[in-house]
């Protein structure tokens, strides 16, 4: 089998216990996810479908090798673990039970182009009394020596809309006949987002 | 309860995000309360754990605001104890709400009442609502 599986982040909500204590959860559509490829230490599955006409013709004959009607609209490759599964068998949310720690992995909401108090946290100068660094970085380095900048500066730039993984998080819920999962906390991206869930060991950043 | 979620989708929508995330709160909201408003008098009856024991504890007021949509809604409700004006926020879908009860129909002219901390006594009374 394999470690993790592609879904579509649909929001967030809320579940309660019985005794009322409230869980904030993200809710994930993820698999069936059928297998397209099995190598030596890993495994390739899809999710989705594109039509047939905006599909190429080797995304066609691929989906094809594995008996699938349509090409899947994302490929992701997960780590073979145990087993390796049948071509064409499919991996669905019963891989996870609830209370597994769990990474997400997704494309974070672009931010677009921030200035470091956004982007790094950076405390910005005063308001008034005439200062002017409201928002900006101040001093970049030293100076004649070494006359140039560091690399690595923390300085403004494009934000988000960049791979990040989550991790520690736990799957809350179940639920194979929506193919749900209730995952515990925020997960990277937006509404609608693929996403991709894969197993992890360690302790939960909820402990 | 009463009314069905606010996110309606577009027909034809049935699987987007939205109308699915919609229709999974769906399956936790509760059909077992009254209907009510901001300005209606309620006694809310909540499961109080001490312990082992878990007993009922009643709190009655007015509610002054209703805000959030599917199941995570909340409503406010405010009553003067001692002279102290007290304000409690319920989930209304929540477990720990045992039940509802409607005690008086109050007739106002809008959905949040938070003029109501600022007054007191005569002035803090809310008009009752007539049905025709």
């Amino acid at each position: 089998m394999t470690t993790g599986l592609i879904g579509r982040k649909l929001g967030m909500t809320r579940i309660f216990a019985d005794d009322g204590t409230v869980t904030p959860v993200t809710v994930v559509e993820a698999g069936p996810c059928p297998v397209l490829q099995v190598q030596a230490d890993r495994v390739q599955l899809g999710f989705g479908q594109r039509k047939a006409k905006r599909a190429s013709k080797a995304a066609l004959g691929h989906a094809k090798a594995a008996n699938l009607e349509a090409a899947p609209r994302v490929l992701r490759e997960f780590p073979l673990a145990g087993d390796a599964p049948e071509v064409g068998s499919t991996v669905t949310v019963e891989l996870f039970t609830p209370g597994d720690r769990v990474k997400v992995t997704g494309t974070s909401k672009g931010r677009g182009f921030q200035g470091v108090v956004h982007r790094y946290g950076f405390g910005g100068g005063p308001a008034s009394h005439g200062s002017t660094r409201h928002r900006r970085p101040g001093s970049i380095g030293p100076g004649t020596n070494p006359s140039r900048v560091l690399k690595g500066k923390k300085m403004p730039g494009h934000q988000g809309a960049a791979r990040h993984t989550e991790l520690g998080l736990t799957v809350m819920r179940v639920d194979s006949e929506q193919n749900l999962l209730f995952i515990r906390g925020a997960v990277p991206g937006a509404r609608n987002g693929i996403v991709t869930i894969a197993k992890q060991g360690g302790r939960s950043r909820h402990d | 309860m009463e009314e069905a979620i606010a996110v309606t989708a577009p027909v034809g929508a049935e699987d987007t995000h939205m109308e699915r995330l919609a229709s999974i709160e769906r399956e936790g909201l509760r059909d077992d309360l009254p209907r009510f408003d901001a300005g209606d008098t309620v006694r809310v009856m909540v499961r109080v754990r001490e312990g082992e024991k878990e007993r009922l504890q009643a709190f009655e007021g007015n509610v002054i605001a209703r805000r959030g949509g599917g199941i995570s809604e909340t409503f406010t409700v405010r009553k003067v104890s001692a002279g102290v004006g007290v304000e409690r926020i319920f989930p209304l879908h929540s477990p720990s709400v045992a039940s509802i009860e409607l005690i008086r129909r109050g007739r106002v002219r809008r959905a949040k009442l938070y003029y109501l901390r600022k007054l007191s006594g005569k002035a803090a009374r809310i008009r009752e609502k007539r049905e025709k």
